[in-house]
């Protein structure tokens, strides 16, 4: 008898995968590692692996459409005269003018103004029309400090020290010289097409105590009228928010990896800090254990998308959220109507991260001109201010479900978690058990 | 002198004691000088290390600190002229957009850090990182400056009478440094560069701004970028 070798297939490896290949094959052919905007686009745990308990016998909901349910937050009353009075508890992230155009930073605040909620600038400083456009301006504080000066910190209604960033925790940035158009050179005092660097740390302090000082000084400065945000990214949450919070911070604003970046190694997004989801308990614990849970506010950021996802970082004791890529997806970044341009520079819509390069078709990550003349900023914004209402709306739906007047009343009791790991991350229960990961002895 | 002009101005100098008045009282009131008034001299007393003093001045006001100062004094100041009679803790200046500011004594690390304009002088000696990421600000240290001085400076003039320390302008862009004494390193990117007339002519205004006399711009030499770092290249990956 014959013996014929049946056929097998041929098995790819799995840690070697065709992305991982062609990694391989583009980092020996450039000799450089690849740099993105976006933040991780690895699967890590995340509020998809939550599920809200909704009302039952022992919990009566609110009737949806008729009983209210406040989604109003007060940020920085902590120490500032002029605390931030917000509709909504979604603000909008740090983007700066130089990553984005100058129509895209006039959507962003043009929709939060609709909205009810803040806006906030980025590494480059402050734009006539993004104070003009923008109600309620957020003013970052950046270790770069390009574009800071006293004159802006007194007209921003309050001021963000960005510690770190979710996508790069200890990382700095780079604005590459092709988006370096004239005014983005004189607001960065830098000549015109050279890469800007951002630095990585603050050049006059160092630490939790200069911090303090640091906090201070801006407070005298702006004669303790503005709430002062500390932001930092996922790396060691009960810790940055309890030093935070020593420091004299209004405000911890805590940003996970899923949170993106103009532009950063790919390295760097998808191996160095932790997810949203793992963030938020011990910035949460470290409050209750100093006694400022709800005195120092927390905003979550990394990763909202949904109304759903903002109730389920405040049930997890979150104060407000804030969105970065989600807000450009809704004023039009990676929009399948530019699919043909996107198929042209080498990617497709709703991958497109190259937003370093200045080339997006949206005209949203650009400083060329004719490209961001695409992007009309009055219905951009109006896009932007929908879809913060429905995220708004979706996530009262939720809270009326689980019997909450005020979205801050959910609680971690009203969630359960889908897996493993998310129940350990989010301290809620594996749903259908009462069992946490880590808590009573297992 | 005309002695009832003296007494005048005598009288309108406002002196805050930080010895029982709080900090918050003199920075409030340098920030409500309105524009055009003539009630602009300031005295401090006995600040005692105290951080923050004189922090956001916005009009042409004189502030005379009688002692020593802690963090980020005449921080953001604009237009002011804050003289400290003593020496200054870290970050003096920070940030200042014009004006003048005087130390005395010496000053701790980041003097005059990401200083958009104006001149700061320094009689004695700076610690480390004096002028990190200037932006416009001109830094004039009579004695010797500390190790990283000028990391990243963007634009503006860093003068040294005495030495400077290690990596001095690293990763510089386009603000020009001007030593007179030994440097012990220079920092990535930076180079010295001949001083040429137009160098030597600036440094000269610069000294005379900082009131530096017998001093000859001769006895300088001249560093900034080589500028093989302005754009991202894998081959100068060594060089950081």
């Amino acid at each position: 008898m014959s013996y014929h070798n049946p056929y097998t297939p041929p098995r790819k490896s799995a840690t070697f995968d065709d992305y991982t290949l062609a990694e391989i094959r583009r980092a020996a052919a450039t000799g450089i590692y690849d740099i993105r905007g976006a933040g991780t686009k690895r699967k890590v745990p995340h509020f998809d692996d939550l599920l809200f308990l909704g009302a039952s016998i022992s919990r009566y909901p609110l009737e949806g459409y008729r009983e209210k349910c406040d989604t109003s937050v007060v940020l920085g009353a902590r120490h500032a005269k002029k605390p931030i009075i917000l509709k909504t508890p979604i603000t909008i992230a740090g983007m700066s003018f130089g990553a984005l155009s100058g129509n895209a930073k006039e959507a962003l605040g043009r929709g939060a103004t609709i909205a009810g909620t803040s806006t906030t600038t980025g590494d480059g400083g402050m734009t006539d029309e993004e104070r003009g456009h923008s109600q309620t301006l957020v003013y970052q504080y950046l270790p770069s400090r390009y574009g800071m000066n006293p004159r802006d910190l007194r007209r921003a209604d309050a001021i963000e020290i960005v510690v770190g960033q979710g996508a790069k925790p200890g990382g700095g940035g780079m604005l590459l010289g092709q988006k370096i158009s004239d005014r983005v050179a004189n607001m960065r005092n830098l000549p015109k097409g050279i890469d800007q660097r951002s630095a990585c740390r603050h050049p006059d302090w160092t630490g939790p105590d200069d911090l303090e000082i640091k906090i201070m000084e801006l407070r005298e400065i702006t004669d303790w009228e503005k709430p002062i945000y500390v932001k930092v990214g996922g790396a060691r949450p009960y810790y940055d928010t309890a030093l935070a919070v020593k420091a004299g911070a209004d405000v911890v604003v805590l940003d996970g990896m899923q949170g993106g970046t103009a532009a950063t190694q790919d390295v760097f997004i998808e191996n160095v800090g932790m997810p949203t989801l793992a963030c938020i308990r011990p910035a949460v614990q470290a409050l209750q254990d100093l006694g400022m849970h709800r005195k120092v506010q927390l905003i979550i950021s990394g990763g909202i998308r949904s109304g759903a996802d903002v109730a389920k970082a405040l049930a997890l004791g979150a104060d407000a959220v804030a969105i970065g890529t989600a807000a450009l997806v809704a004023i039009g970044d990676n929009d399948p109507h530019w699919e043909e341009e996107y198929q042209k520079l080498g990617t497709t819509a709703g991958a497109y991260d190259d937003w370093h390069e200045g080339k997006d078709p949206a005209g949203i990550t650009t400083q060329d001109p004719e490209l961001s003349k695409r992007l009309d900023p009055v219905a951009a914004g109006r896009r932007l201010a929908n879809y913060l209402k429905v995220m708004t709306l979706e996530a009262q739906t939720i809270a009326r479900a689980c019997g909450k007047n005020h979205l801050h009343n959910l609680e971690p009791e009203d969630l359960v978690a889908l897996t493993i790991e998310a129940s350990a991350m989010a301290q809620v229960p594996l749903a259908g058990t009462s069992w946490i990961p880590g808590k009573g002895g297992f | 002198m005309d002695v009832s002009v003296k007494r005048e101005s005598l009288e309108a100098m406002r002196v805050f004691d930080l010895a029982t008045t709080p900090l918050r009282e003199l920075n409030s009131a340098l920030h409500a000088i309105a524009p055009g008034t003539n009630d602009t001299n300031f005295e401090v007393v006995n600040p005692r290390g105290s951080h923050a003093v004189a922090v956001g001045i916005d009009q042409p006001v004189t502030v005379e600190v009688r002692g020593s100062v802690g963090y980020y004094c005449a921080g953001m100041n604009d237009g002011g002229t804050v003289t400290v009679h003593g020496s200054a803790g870290p970050g003096v200046a920070e940030n200042m957009m014009s004006g003048t500011v005087v130390i005395e004594g010496d000053a701790s690390q980041y003097a005059g850090a990401t200083g958009r304009g104006g001149l700061l002088v320094i009689k004695g000696n700076a610690a480390s990182r004096c002028g990190i990421s200037m932006k416009g600000i001109d830094i004039v240290v009579q004695g010797n400056i500390g190790h990283m001085s000028a990391f990243m400076g963007q634009s503006g003039h860093l003068v040294v009478l005495g030495n400077a320390g290690d990596a001095l302008g690293d990763s510089l862009y386009e603000a020009k440094l001007f030593v007179r004494g030994e440097v012990k390193s220079l920092g990535a990117d930076c180079i010295q560069k001949e001083m040429k007339p137009k160098h030597l002519k600036l440094l000269a205004e610069l000294l005379e701004r900082a009131g530096i006399t017998g001093v000859s711009p001769e006895e300088f030499k001249r560093y900034g970028s080589a500028r093989t770092l302005y754009n991202f290249n894998i081959d100068n990956a060594d060089a950081y």
